[in-house]
């Protein structure tokens, strides 16, 4: 279980990115995060990801607190993560392969394992053909299925997707939403921050929608706007 | 496991040294002017140090002895000076070797020959050369000499002159560029190799801001520190390994193309032949640094971008 407990981020230029936002969220929940820009979505994920950290408030997974976490710590829980970002954010100098490999290198798994999981993964994200491919040579939507991939080889307990559709056609948008509805339904926490309001329209599962770094409305199985 | 992560960070350095060509061109050469200076430095400390002995040698102190001297006392002097501990040599020139010697040196002045002839009887006297260790020795050996050391049985002193004292301003100031030549090349060695140095780690630094991105996203999947900072390590240890390489290899036409002119302006020393002779002493200076800077660059560069 995650919880944020009255968390509050003050960025030193004195700008409130989140004020006292409390929120928690089950295992195995499908949570979409809306709102308009600024509104505290990715400085909610960032410092769930122990990136920033919190000027008030705590933020919990499985009761410990992320940010009193050392060094080591802090890597073994992102491992438990899977992160998809709109801008892709793939290592460029690798190939499709090496890319998803390097996730499962750094939990330390072993060669065989990767040998045999990489393409599995693949496989499920629909992108075998472009296995030894390179970022460049792929389009947008191939992309953000690598991602996707990357995020699931190490089969996270919990996928975090900022924007994942932001950079794509529609089509694409809708594929990318059933891999993570596909993913869901397998056991996965989802937490998907998005301002596009025809994905929740689709998905008809939990809605917290944000507004100038508040939580202004905590919907079960929301709609985009009221 | 620490095989297996090993062999990891070793391929992934290797594949990102191959695929970024041209950030991995743009430092093997940047890598390649700063070896290439402390290659330079190496042949020029070289060059000054033959150079200095060359000037050291050439150094001494001629004590010429009267006529009337005896070959006994004046070999009893050369035993005292033998003894001194600053003295490296005494070469004793008998009145008869002082003067065929001179005789070699006239030989096509017919005037002065025959002047000589006219004389009858050899004018010379005998000469005891003199070298110190040091220049700066010859101040005390000369005192040495003078203050009646040198004194025949009879009481009366039986050298004629000491050149030293003709020569005592060049000597001392020889002696005076020659320390201060010395203390000015290691200063200036020390000077362009820094700065050469401060280049490499600027020029990798930038590498390693292109890949800041890079580094996040390995931070995010939760990558180790040593997993992260391992292949940059790598890279910027071939960078230095390749750099080192190919500077050893211009070196080659390099010194063969000044060896001529360096052995006709400083006495003798031909810088290609250095070269050769002391070939694996320079490539272990050259690649020994190239690892070093390329390797600490790296691991201190990256630091930065690993606080995510």
């Amino acid at each position: 279980m995650i919880v944020f407990d009255r968390v509050s981020k003050v960025y030193p230029d004195s700008s409130v990115a989140l004020e006292e936002v409390t929120l928690s969220i089950e295992p195995k929940e499908f949570i979409s995060i809306v709102g308009p820009s600024g509104a505290g979505k990715t400085t909610l994920l960032k410092l769930f990801l122990a990136e920033e950290k919190p000027t008030d408030g705590a933020v919990y997974y499985e009761s410990i607190n992320i940010h009193t976490l050392g060094r080591k710590a802090i890597d073994a829980f992102r491992r438990k993560v899977g992160m998809v970002f709109q801008d892709f954010r793939l290592l460029p100098n690798k190939t499709v392969y090496e890319n998803i490999a390097f996730t499962m290198e750094a939990a330390n798994r072993t060669d065989e394992e990767i040998e045999s999981d990489v393409p599995h993964v693949l496989e499920l994200v629909d992108l075998t053909p472009k296995i030894w491919n390179f970022p460049r040579e792929l389009s947008g939507g191939e992309k953000q299925r690598v991602a996707i991939a990357r995020a699931l080889v190490n089969e996270p307990d919990i996928i975090i997707a900022d924007e994942p559709t932001g950079n794509l056609d529609p089509a694409n948008t809708y594929d990318i939403v059933q891999i993570l509805k596909k993913i869901n339904d397998l056991g996965t926490t989802v937490i998907l921050a998005t301002h596009n309001k025809g994905i929740i329209d689709l998905l008809k599962r939990r809605v917290v929608a944000m507004e100038r770094g508040r939580v202004v409305r905590d919907d079960k199985t929301g709609k985009y706007f009221v | 496991m620490f095989w297996t992560k090993f062999k990891r960070i070793l391929r992934t350095g290797f594949f990102n040294f191959w695929r970024d060509g041209t950030v991995t061109l743009a430092s093997v050469l940047v890598m390649m002017v700063t070896l290439l200076v402390i290659g330079l430095i190496s042949f020029f400390s070289a060059v000054l140090d033959t150079t200095l002995a060359e000037l050291k040698n050439k150094i001494d102190i001629n004590v010429t002895f009267v006529t009337s001297a005896s070959e006994e006392d004046i070999l009893d002097i050369k035993h005292t000076i033998e003894s001194l501990p600053e003295i490296l040599l005494v070469t004793y020139v008998s009145r008869d070797e002082a003067l065929s010697l001179f005789k070699a040196r006239h030989s096509s002045d017919q005037s002065i020959l025959s002047a000589l002839d006219e004389l009858g009887e050899n004018p010379l006297g005998a000469v005891l050369n003199i070298r110190a260790r040091d220049p700066s020795q010859y101040a005390s050996v000369a005192e040495f000499l003078e203050s009646g050391n040198a004194l025949s049985s009879g009481g009366l002193t039986i050298i004629d002159r000491i050149n030293y004292f003709q020569n005592k301003a060049a000597i001392d100031k020889l002696a005076k560029i020659i320390a201060s030549a010395d203390r000015l090349g290691v200063a200036l060695a020390l000077f362009f190799a820094a700065i050469s140095v401060l280049i490499a780690f600027n020029t990798i630094r930038l590498t390693i801001y292109l890949a800041r991105d890079e580094i996040s996203v390995m931070r995010l999947v939760g990558a180790s520190t040593a997993y992260i900072q391992g292949p940059f390590v790598v890279v910027g240890i071939i960078y230095g390994v390749v750099a080192g390489l190919l500077t050893l290899l211009l070196f080659l036409p390099l010194t063969y193309w000044l060896g001529g002119t360096t052995e006709n302006f400083f006495v003798g020393f031909n810088i290609f032949s250095y070269y050769l002779r002391h070939f694996l002493e320079i490539a272990f200076i050259v690649l020994v640094s190239g690892v070093f800077i390329g390797a600490l660059s790296s691991a201190l560069a990256i630091r930065k971008y690993l606080k995510v």
